[in-house]
């Protein structure tokens, strides 16, 4: 029973960042139309990601990090979000530009998506087995049963154990992990090249987690699949994301592989976020919180957004917006004093 | 980290010779499960709490750490006063808690407050803050204080770090960590001598949580306060406890200091909750051993006989099915254990 994370460690394997993107994201900017004003939900946001590869999309609430996932997968509601500018390109196709009826053919096709809360995304009223198999009945025009048994066939491959006799229960008769593997065979199910999880594992107890979270990466190894991992957790970050972009009030505040985050980080808001979480290894007699509060995205600060709360701001933090800029090859930050932060980092270390 | 010393393991507890504030003997919460809509059979029983002792002491923070559905929310409602248990006592400096009746138990009621989960619901927002914090001077009159409600209203905001000019505000108009500030102001109202702090910072952002935990320190060195803290985050309840209870299924699966629990787990469960705690060090990936349990846990309707936790455990033996471990220390294990195998792990966190 007692295992190492060995083979779950190889089947990280290094993505192939050579080939061309899967997806990028180029200065995306969506807003909200509220009563209070227009909340800027994204400001110019750019990412890639590439087949096989592990995308973490690391924020708070507020950071723009769930809307990021809406509208890639256009399940944005609009109003009251409107896309302001920028490009989503799905292997070199702007999908912001694209006809709906090319969309429909591959939103949960070949970009589907995971939700946090499975209970909430499941039809309650249907069981999990026609739920599975109306994927197959309507994309794949199979007949009933051959639907079903690809349902069962499916569920089996996801860790549920006597499949064939659940397939006809309904979402409230399992479990919360057991729901959230249902989520997980239903997003896989049509063999995507890009899967979208925003916080799959948060509404989960820790011991589900790590079996949900090994599941899930033994998929996108299989499947060869394009995975983008939305979630706050900095501990499931560093388990299994190959690159990292730390969102803050609609931007990219610090993106690079996942070592160097966490051996360098050049952002005043991640070494902050990093040093604000307790360790399980104990240690530490106090805790650094980052004073103040998240800005109000209908009344962003004039120059960097992290600017009220960081610690290093200076007066060209507070008027001027730092772009994301090259810290070191593959490592960007948005920061106008990252290149010091690192050199100070790297200097200590050595 | 430094290991535990087992040799002199009383040294590794400050608290070992305090007052005990708070003495929970055997407590015991079983919420029946009826069928039938006018003659309810009773069918059987959720055994939400099932047997729990514990002592708190003057200063002290007791974590209470287990997954959902384990009983933690309910030990918190019975230590409150909120269900009534079904066996076992409660003793606060020595007096009887349930015994006691009218003025005796409002006098006492008065020394253990509550701080909840969810700032957003356990708020009235039909309330102005200034409100919500006199609200339990309305409940006791008597304690009154004696500058006046509205000045030491001010004061309480000031205490947990909120602007005493924002007093006439609402709800809707704080952040969640501000208004976990509220709650928090609330339950210090009335000098109590011990809070129970029922997830406390669950619902918050890392950047925030961390705030709310260091000032929840502060008070508890200001006003020599005790804590229960219940959480589902391991890290969280090792940075801010002295002393750890491990529950499962109702039941303490292992009880001892913050060091002993992280440092040198003996109880299989806490062995493998450890393990699975995702650490923010990519650098470890892979090379920290994994337990993964098979399974969810038992519904607490119909726990396994035996030790409860015999189903998912890798160590079981006929006698775990057919004997219920008690909690207390082992050979080998220094601190209190519920396993009959128990055994000191120490490599799990460092």
């Amino acid at each position: 029973m007692t295992e190492t994370t060995d083979a779950a460690e190889q089947a990280r394997t290094a993505p192939d960042s050579t080939s061309a993107p899967l997806l990028e994201v180029r200065d995306l900017q969506v807003e909200f139309h509220t009563k209070a004003g227009v909340a800027q939900a994204i400001n110019g946001l750019n990412f890639t990601v590439h087949p096989g590869e592990t995308l973490a999309i690391l924020g708070e609430s507020g950071s723009g990090k769930s809307v990021t996932a809406q509208t890639i997968m256009g399940i944005l509601d609009m109003p009251p979000g409107k896309i302001a500018g920028g490009e989503i390109r799905y292997r070199g196709e702007d999908l912001l530009t694209m006809p709906e009826e090319k969309r429909r053919k591959l939103r949960g096709v070949s970009i589907s998506m995971i939700f946090q809360d499975a209970l909430s995304s499941l039809n309650p009223v249907f069981p999990v087995g026609w739920q599975i198999a109306e994927m197959f009945r309507i994309h794949r025009k199979m007949k009933k049963k051959e639907a079903k048994q690809e349902a069962v066939e499916l569920m089996r491959r996801v860790g549920i154990p006597a499949a064939e006799k659940r397939v006809w229960d309904f979402p409230h008769e399992f479990s919360g992990g057991m729901r959230q593997r249902i989520m997980i065979a239903m997003a896989i199910a049509l063999d995507p090249d890009l899967l979208i999880a925003d916080e799959p594992t948060t509404a989960l107890d820790v011991t589900v987690q790590a079996q949900v979270m090994d599941l899930l990466l033994d998929l996108q190894k299989e499947y060869n699949m394009g995975l983008i991992l939305i979630t706050h957790d900095l501990g499931v970050v560093a388990d299994v994301a190959d690159k990292i972009a730390v969102m803050y009030a609609g931007r990219v505040m610090e993106s690079a592989d996942v070592y160097e985050i966490y051996a360098s980080p050049s952002h005043p808001y991640t070494r902050g976020l990093l040093d604000s979480i307790p360790r399980i290894d104990g240690g530490e007699e106090r805790l650094k919180a980052i004073e103040g509060l998240p800005p109000m995205l209908t009344n962003l600060p004039a120059g960097c957004p992290f600017s009220p709360r960081c610690p290093m701001a200076t007066d060209l933090c507070r008027t001027e917006r730092p772009e994301l800029e090259r810290v070191v090859d593959g490592h960007y930050s948005a920061c106008h004093y990252s290149a010091q932060i690192y050199d100070d980092l790297r200097g200590g270390a050595a | 980290m430094s290991r535990p010393d087992l040799n002199t393991a009383a040294g590794a507890d400050p608290f070992a010779d305090a007052e005990v504030v708070l003495d929970v003997d055997g407590l015991v919460k079983h919420f029946p499960l009826t069928q039938g809509v006018i003659f309810q059979k009773r069918v059987g029983a959720v055994k939400a709490v099932d047997g729990v002792s514990f002592q708190l002491r003057q200063g002290e923070t007791l974590g209470i750490v287990g997954e959902s559905g384990c009983g933690k929310s309910t030990l918190a409602k019975l230590l409150m006063r909120l269900e009534s248990p079904d066996e076992g006592s409660v003793r606060f400096r020595g007096e009887d808690f349930l015994a006691v009746r009218g003025e005796e138990l409002r006098r006492l009621r008065r020394k253990i407050q509550i701080i909840f989960q969810d700032p957003y619901t356990s708020l009235n927002p039909r309330m102005s803050v200034g409100d919500i914090i006199a609200e339990p001077f309305k409940l006791h009159p008597d304690a009154k204080p004696q500058q006046g409600i509205r000045p030491r209203v001010k004061e309480l905001l000031d205490v947990v770090g909120l602007n005493p000019d924002h007093i006439n505000r609402y709800p809707h108009q704080f952040s969640g960590g501000q208004r976990q500030r509220i709650g928090i102001a609330r339950g210090l109202a009335l000098n109590p001598d011990v809070i129970i702090c029922d997830e406390p910072v669950s619902a918050l952002d890392v950047s925030v949580q961390a705030q709310v935990m260091n000032l929840l320190e502060d008070l508890q060195a200001e006003f020599g306060l005790s804590y229960i803290f219940i959480a589902h985050d391991l890290s969280v309840v090792r940075h801010i406890s002295d002393r750890v209870g491990v529950m499962y299924l109702g039941r303490l699966a292992e009880l001892g200091t913050e060091d002993e629990i992280y440092g040198a787990p003996g109880h299989p469960y806490t062995q493998a909750l450890l393990s699975a705690v995702p650490v923010p060090d990519p650098t470890l990936r892979g090379k920290r051993e994994q337990i993964v349990l098979q399974g969810d846990p038992p519904s607490p309707a119909n726990p396994p006989s035996g030790c409860r936790f015999r189903t998912r455990c890798w160590k079981a033996t006929e006698i775990c099915a057919e004997e219920e471990p008690a909690l207390t220390p082992r050979p080998g294990v220094p601190h209190d254990v519920a396993c009959h195998h128990a055994e000191v792990r120490e490599d799990l966190t460092a």
